[in-house]
C-alpha cells in the first residue's frame, strides 16, 4: 500500500550567485492518513523549508512530494498552511478572512448560504465566532492564530500544515491552543504535519516525532513513535511513564547527540 | 447546570431595588439626581467649548494680526499693493455674486473655478488610472522596473509648464493640452508610490494567495490594492496637490475660462484686488481637494496600516 503523503528523497539547496547552500539532503518521510506528525529540530535546520516544500511554496531541487500518489508541484488548498505569524489580511474582518478561503475553495459548488454556514462552522470550531466582525488588529495573538487555523480548516485540506503555529504565543495561550488543536484533530481526523521547536508540544500532540539533524545538509536523524492513547490530557500525562520516556528521547537527541552549534 | 442559580439571582435583584426605591422619600432621591445631571451636562458643554476655542482662537488671532499688519503697511500713500479694506471694497461684487455670466470670459468666480476643477478632475482621473496601472506593473515585474524606471526618473523632473508647448503642438487645442499637463504632472508620484507599495507587500500575503490559488485578477483586487492602498493614497494626495499647482499656471498660458486665466486677465487690467481674492480662492480650493483625497484615504485604508 502506498502512503498517503510521501516525501521522497528530497534535496534542497539555495543558490545565491556562486554560492550554493545545501539545506536538506535526502529527506524521506511517509505520513499515513489521519496521522499527526511533528518535525522538530534546532533553528536553521531547514524544517520550515521542508514544510514549505510540502506546501509547494518552495521548489524542490531533487526528489518529489507525493500526495495520494500524485506529485505536488505548486501550492494549493489541499495542503493548507497555518503560518507562524498568522498572515491574516489586516483589512478584512475575521469572518471575511475565512470567507475569502471558503469562497475560493467552493466557488460554484456551494450556495451563498452554504458558504456562510461553512465559514461560521469553522469559526465555531476554533471558538472564534464571537469575534467574527473584528479586524485582526483588534484581537489577541492567540485569537489570530485560531482564525488562521479556521481559515486552513475551511479549505478542507488533505494535509494540514502547521508552521510553528504557537511559537509566538505565551505559555498559557499556547497550552490552550494545543488543546484546541488536539480536540479538532480528534473530531475531524485530519492528517497533520507540524513544525515545532517545543519538545513538550511535539510529545503531547504527535503520533510520531521526526527529529532533524542540524544544517547545513540536514536530514532526518530519528523518528519516534509516541504510543499514547487519545484523547490525551495534559495533566494526566505529566506523570505518565511513556510520555516522560518519549520526551526524554527527544531531549537526548536535541541536546546530546545533535546539540545546537551557535556558529554554524 | 450553572445557569439556574444565576437566573434566580437575577430574578431577586429587581425586587430588592423596588423595596429600596419605596423606602426612600421621593424628593430626596430625585433632587440630587437632577442637580448632578445638570452639572454633568454643563461641564460637558464647558469642555467642548474649551476644546473648540483652543482650536479656533489661535488661527483667528494670527489671521487678524496678519490683516492688521497688511493694512498698516499698504495704507501708506504710494504702496504698490492694496490694503485688505480696499481689496474687500473693490471685489465685493465678485464675492457676493460668483454666479453671473455675461458671456465670454466675463463670468463669476464660480464659473472660473468650476472650469479649472473640471480640467483637474479629468486629468487627475486619467493620471490616477494610468498611474496605478503602471505602478502595479513596475512594482510587480523586475523587467518592467528596469526598463521603465530610468525613464520615469528623468521625465518626472520636467516642470509641468515645459510640457505645455509640446502638448499644444500635439493636440492643437488649449483644452486637451491643459488636461494633458495635469495628467503628466500628477502621474509620477502616483506611479512611484504605487510601485513602492506593491513591492512592499509582505511575502506572507503572497503565500496566502498562493495557497488559495488566487488568480491574477483576484490577487490584484483582494491582496495587492488593499495592501498597497496606504502607499497609493500617498501618491494620490501628492498628485492632487501638484495638479492644482499646474492648472493655474497652464491656464494663464492657454486662456479661456479658468481661475488661472482670471488671475492673468486681472493682472493685465491692473485689478490687483481681484488677483488677491482669486489667490485666496485657489488656496481654499486646493486645501479642500487635499482634504477630500485624505478623507477617502482614511475611509479606504481603515485597518490596513494597523497590524
Amino acid at each position: 500500500m502506498t502512503p498517503y503523503l510521501k516525501i521522497d528523497h528530497i534535496d534542497k539547496s539555495f543558490t545565491r550567485g556562486a554560492f550554493t547552500t545545501d539545506v536538506l539532503r535526502d529527506v524521506s518521510l511517509n505520513v499515513e492518513q489521519g496521522e499527526f506528525v511533528s518535525i522538530i529540530g534546532h533553528s536553521g535546520c531547514g524544517k520550515t523549508t521542508l514544510l514549505n516544500i510540502v506546501a509547494g511554496l518552495v521548489p524542490i531541487t531533487q526528489g518529489a512530494v507525493l500526495l495520494e500518489n500524485r506529485e505536488v508541484n505548486g501550492p494549493g488548498p489541499d495542503r493548507a498552511v497555518v503560518f507562524q505569524n498568522h498572515s491574516l489580511l489586516p483589512w478584512l474582518t475575521v469572518y471575511d478572512n475565512v470567507r475569502l478561503a471558503v469562497d475560493k475553495i467552493s466557488a460554484g459548488t456551494r450556495s451563498r448560504s452554504d458558504r456562510h454556514q461553512w465559514t461560521m462552522h469553522n469559526l465555531e470550531l476554533v471558538q472564534m465566532a464571537h469575534a467574527k466582525d473584528k479586524r485582526p488588529a483588534e484581537i489577541s495573538g492567540g485569537m489570530k492564530q485560531r482564525v488562521g487555523l479556521a481559515r486552513a480548516l475551511a479549505m478542507e485540506p488533505k494535509v494540514l500544515l502547521l508552521d510553528e503555529p504557537f511559537g509566538a504565543l505565551d505559555a498559557l495561550t499556547r497550552a490552550h491552543l494545543q488543546d484546541s488543536v488536539m480536540a479538532i484533530h480528534q473530531k475531524l481526523g485530519n492528517t497533520v504535519l507540524m513544525i515545532t521547536h517545543d519538545v513538550d508540544e511535539a510529545t503531547l500532540l504527535s503520533d510520531r516525532i521526526v527529529m532533524m539533524t542540524n544544517g547545513p545538509s540536514a536530514h532526518i536523524g530519528e523518528v519516534l513513535e509516541v504510543p499514547l492513547p487519545r484523547p490525551r490530557r495534559r495533566l494526566e500525562l505529566a506523570a505518565n511513564q511513556t510520555y516522560l520516556k518519549c520526551r526524554q528521547r527527544v531531549l537526548e537527541f536535541l541536546y546530546e547527540r545533535h546539540s545546537f552549534v551557535e556558529a554554524a | 447546570m450553572s445557569a439556574f442559580p444565576a437566573g434566580t439571582k437575577i430574578m431577586q435583584a429587581p425586587a430588592v431595588k423596588t423595596e429600596a426605591a419605596i423606602a426612600l422619600p421621593n424628593g430626596a432621591s430625585v433632587l440630587p439626581l437632577g442637580l448632578s445631571k445638570r452639572k454633568q451636562a454643563s461641564s460637558w458643554l464647558a469642555t467642548r467649548t474649551r476644546a473648540f476655542a483652543a482650536s479656533v482662537i489661535p488661527p483667528l488671532v494670527v489671521i487678524a494680526l496678519t490683516l492688521i499688519i497688511w493694512e498698516i503697511l499698504c495704507r501708506r500713500a504710494g504702496a504698490a499693493l492694496p490694503p485688505p479694506s480696499r481689496v474687500l471694497k473693490e471685489t465685493w461684487e465678485l464675492i457676493v455674486d460668483p454666479f453671473f455670466d455675461r458671456g465670454g470670459i466675463d463670468r463669476g468666480l464660480f464659473w472660473h473655478l468650476s472650469a479649472s476643477l473640471q480640467r483637474v478632475a479629468l486629468g487627475y482621473a486619467l493620471a490616477a488610472t494610468v498611474g496605478i496601472a503602471l505602478g502595479t506593473l513596475v512594482g510587480q515585474s523586475v523587467w518592467a522596473m528596469r526598463g521603465l524606471d530610468p525613464l520615469f526618473q528623468v521625465l518626472r523632473t520636467v516642470p509641468p509648464l515645459a510640457w505645455l508647448p509640446l502638448s499644444l503642438a500635439a493636440f492643437r487645442d488649449g483644452q486637451p493640452s491643459a488636461i494633458f499637463v495635469i495628467f503628466i504632472t500628477a502621474i509620477w508620484p502616483i506611479i512611484i508610490n504605487t510601485a513602492v507599495g506593491i513591492r512592499n507587500i509582505p511575502q506572507d500575503y503572497r503565500n496566502v494567495a498562493a495557497v488559495l490559488r488566487l488568480n491574477h485578477l483576484e490577487f490584484f483586487w483582494k491582496i495587492m490594492i488593499p495592501a498597497a492602498a496606504p502607499y497609493i493614497f500617498t501618491g494620490l494626495r501628492i498628485g492632487i496637490g501638484l495638479s492644482w499647482l499646474a492648472i493655474v499656471a497652464a491656464e494663464m498660458l492657454i486662456g479661456g475660462v479658468g481661475i488661472g486665466f482670471f488671475i492673468w486677465d486681472a493682472w493685465n487690467s491692473s485689478h490687483i484686488s481681484e488677483i488677491i481674492l482669486a489667490l485666496l480662492y485657489v488656496g481654499l480650493t486646493g486645501f479642500v481637494l487635499d482634504r477630500i483625497v485624505a478623507g477617502i484615504a482614511h475611509i479606504v485604508t481603515r485597518g490596513t496600516t494597523a497590524n
